[in-house]
């Protein structure tokens, strides 16, 4: 187990380091980081020579990819060079943006998890029942739509929610413009309804798909166990239904559904974009869209770096998970 | 005369064999489509399809405005001439609806068609060969998978040109391997069969054996993969468009319609519910046809659906 760990964080080295040049060859070559100074009046050509030394933009890019890299392992990410950003720091800007996205991501998805097996493990049990046909449209109608629109629609009813609220001489409870600035206020009531305001309606539009998905898997590994031979076993010893249900069959129905988890996680965290849209999270997803539109490839590159390393540790913990919880999976 | 009795009567056994064989001797192709006809909601989500398809073409011959009219003022309700009203520009929202599925369906099938074709190359080269090529091509999808695809996509159609077929292009360059990995899988199990074997012993090259031998055997589960990646294109594109990183006028999707409309989803509701009921649509049917596909390929499936 532990050699196996070992091994595959050796070999995702070299995969994080061979995705991170090629990356850094496509942001370098999708536009000119200079391009709106250029055009500004006032400029000499003597200032854009000596900015474009000074960022290094004079080098090779192999170069410049390795002064970047280095800089990045020491914690030096460089600073953001788009006009307005004041030359932020980028690791200040990704590592906050992480911590936003995280802690919206996190929640979300472990709710999704619960109420994903739940309905998975009870649709797999009364299978072709009233409840699993209902269950199964529903699943299959969160699939089908887009979560932009999936997240307006959640906005617009938390706004009237609220201005109906506000009509019966109460305050507002959803927040639909991200977290507040100044905490969540001082006594635990406070916190409570400021803290579950602010994070019920992304979290809602965060969860359809991902409740979606592990409802159908849960569902669908349930099925595979309960018409195991060893649960057939247990129903011939004269177990109860419950303990049949939820001690047999469920535990190894888990195991696929668990790694899923793990995967969702790593690749959610960079595709939350949308949701932290519409709901005024400054999260990774506003990052990526600001340093997109505005061309700031330093802090580009941070943010790939850090999801793709998120996706690789993930993937990795899922690969694990999987031969912790199913004892007949060797990992050597 | 027993004799005669006797082969008299083998005739007629052999006559029924032959009968009864010729009942059996259906094509896989007609046995496959004859499963996929009798699948109720297959068939229905195909007709709705078509229907949005066609529709999205047609339609906008017989409406009143152009898509691209902007005499009428904007914001008005639905009612003379403008069946579903005009957007903040005055134009109407009808034949921007139409225009958009046109625009969001091109997209999607050019997606998924080449991301498939390019998939199952990579795949099925990869796991006929194996060995060192096997394991560089799964390194390369390893590769593609660890970075966001939306954010990729992003940057790269900022760079280019925002008009559909790049946005298509680059939505295919970051889709290929999930179908890369389910037909090298399939490729791997298949090149152990004995058919294979023989067609190398009697000296088939290996794209004879990939596209005559591999690629038939396995399309099944390249169209069903096929069909499903048309819906996740569809909702891909619609998400990217909506943060203002994917199609940009001239042309134009449903993603982009919604993103134009969506502050309005209280004040003029049907601006915003249109856009999104035919994401829905489209996304919805294609999941049922690709259901109806896999069922239909499915060699263990032997109910037939009345």
């Amino acid at each position: 187990m532990f050699q196996y760990l070992i091994r595959r964080l050796l070999i995702s080295i070299p995969i994080l380091l061979i995705g991170s040049f090629l990356v850094f060859i496509l942001v370098a070559s999708a536009g000119d980081p200079l391009a709106g100074l250029r055009t500004k009046p006032g400029i000499t050509a003597q200032q854009i020579q000596s900015l474009s030394a000074q960022l290094g933009l004079d080098h090779s890019i192999l170069v410049r990819y390795w002064d970047w890299l280095t800089g990045f392992v020491r914690g030096d990410w460089g600073n953001s060079i788009a006009l307005g950003e004041a030359q932020a720091p980028v690791f200040d800007t990704v590592s906050n943006a992480l911590w936003v996205t995280m802690r919206l991501v996190i929640g979300a998805e472990l709710i999704a998890l619960v109420l994903g097996i739940a309905v998975g493990v009870f649709s797999a049990v009364r299978q072709y029942s009233i409840f699993d046909y209902l269950m199964t449209s529903v699943a299959f109608l969160m699939f089908s739509m887009p979560i932009a629109c999936v997240a307006v629609v959640v906005k617009n009813y938390g706004i009237q929610f609220n201005e109906l609220l506000l009509s019966l001489h109460l305050n507002r409870w959803l927040t639909t413009a991200g977290p507040p600035a100044n905490g969540f206020g001082h006594n635990l009531g406070q916190v409570i309804v400021n803290y579950s305001g602010t994070f019920l309606l992304p979290t809602i539009s965060l969860m359809t798909i991902s409740f979606a998905a592990y409802s159908r898997f849960q569902r669908a590994s349930m099925l595979e166990t309960l018409n195991a031979d060893y649960v057939r076993t247990a129903r011939a010893k004269g177990l109860s239904q419950s303990r049949v249900i939820f001690r047999h069959a469920m535990r190894n129905a888990l195991i696929p559904v668990s790694t899923l988890f793990a995967l969702n996680i790593g690749a959610i965290i960079g595709g939350a974009i949308i949701t932290e849209r519409v709901f005024g999270w400054n999260g990774m997803g506003t990052v990526l869209v600001k340093a997109v539109s505005n061309y700031d490839p330093p802090t580009l590159m941070g943010w790939f770096a850090v999801t793709a390393t998120i996706v690789v540790v993930f993937n990795l913990i899922s690969d694990l998970l999987y031969g912790l919880l199913d004892p007949r999976i060797r990992l050597a | 005369m027993p004799d005669a009795t006797k082969t008299a009567a083998a005739d007629g056994t052999a006559a029924a064999a032959r009968h009864e064989f010729d009942a059996k001797a259906r094509s896989q192709t007609s046995i496959i489509l004859g499963r996929f006809v009798h699948h109720r909601l297959a068939m229905v989500s195909l007709a709705v399809l078509l229907l949005l398809a066609i529709s999205s073409f047609v339609v906008p011959l017989f409406l009143k405005y152009n898509y691209a009219d902007t005499t009428a003022g904007g914001y008005l309700k639905p009612g003379g001439g403008h069946i579903l009203g005009t957007d903040q520009l005055g134009r109407d929202a009808l034949a921007q609806l139409l225009r958009g599925t046109q625009f969001s369906l091109a997209i999607a099938f050019t997606v998924a068609i080449s991301s498939t074709i390019v998939g199952v190359l990579i795949g099925a080269v990869a796991g006929y060969l194996k060995g060192i090529i096997d394991s560089s091509l799964m390194r390369l999808v390893d590769l593609f998978l660890i970075v966001p695809q939306i954010a990729l996509t992003a940057l790269l159609v900022h760079a280019f040109a925002p008009s559909w077929y790049v946005v298509a292009a680059v939505l295919a360059l970051f889709n290929w391997m999930q179908i890369a990995r389910i037909t090298r899988g399939e490729a791997l199990s298949l090149s152990a069969r004995e058919f294979v074997e023989a067609s190398r012993a009697s000296g088939g090259g290996t794209w004879h054996i990939v596209f005559k031998h591999l690629i038939p055997n396995m399309i099944g589960t390249i169209t069903v993969n096929a069909t499903l990646s048309v819906s996740t294109a569809v909702l891909t594109e619609a998400a990217l468009s909506f943060i203002g990183l994917g199609v940009q006028l001239p042309d134009t999707s449903l993603g982009l319609i919604v993103q134009d409309n969506y502050t309005q989803v209280l004040l003029r509701p049907w601006l915003f519910w249109g856009p999104f009921l035919a994401i829905v649509l489209i996304s919805m049917t294609i999941s049922f046809i690709g259901d109806g596909l896999r069922d239909a390929f499915d060699p263990r499936q032997t109910k037939v659906r009345a």
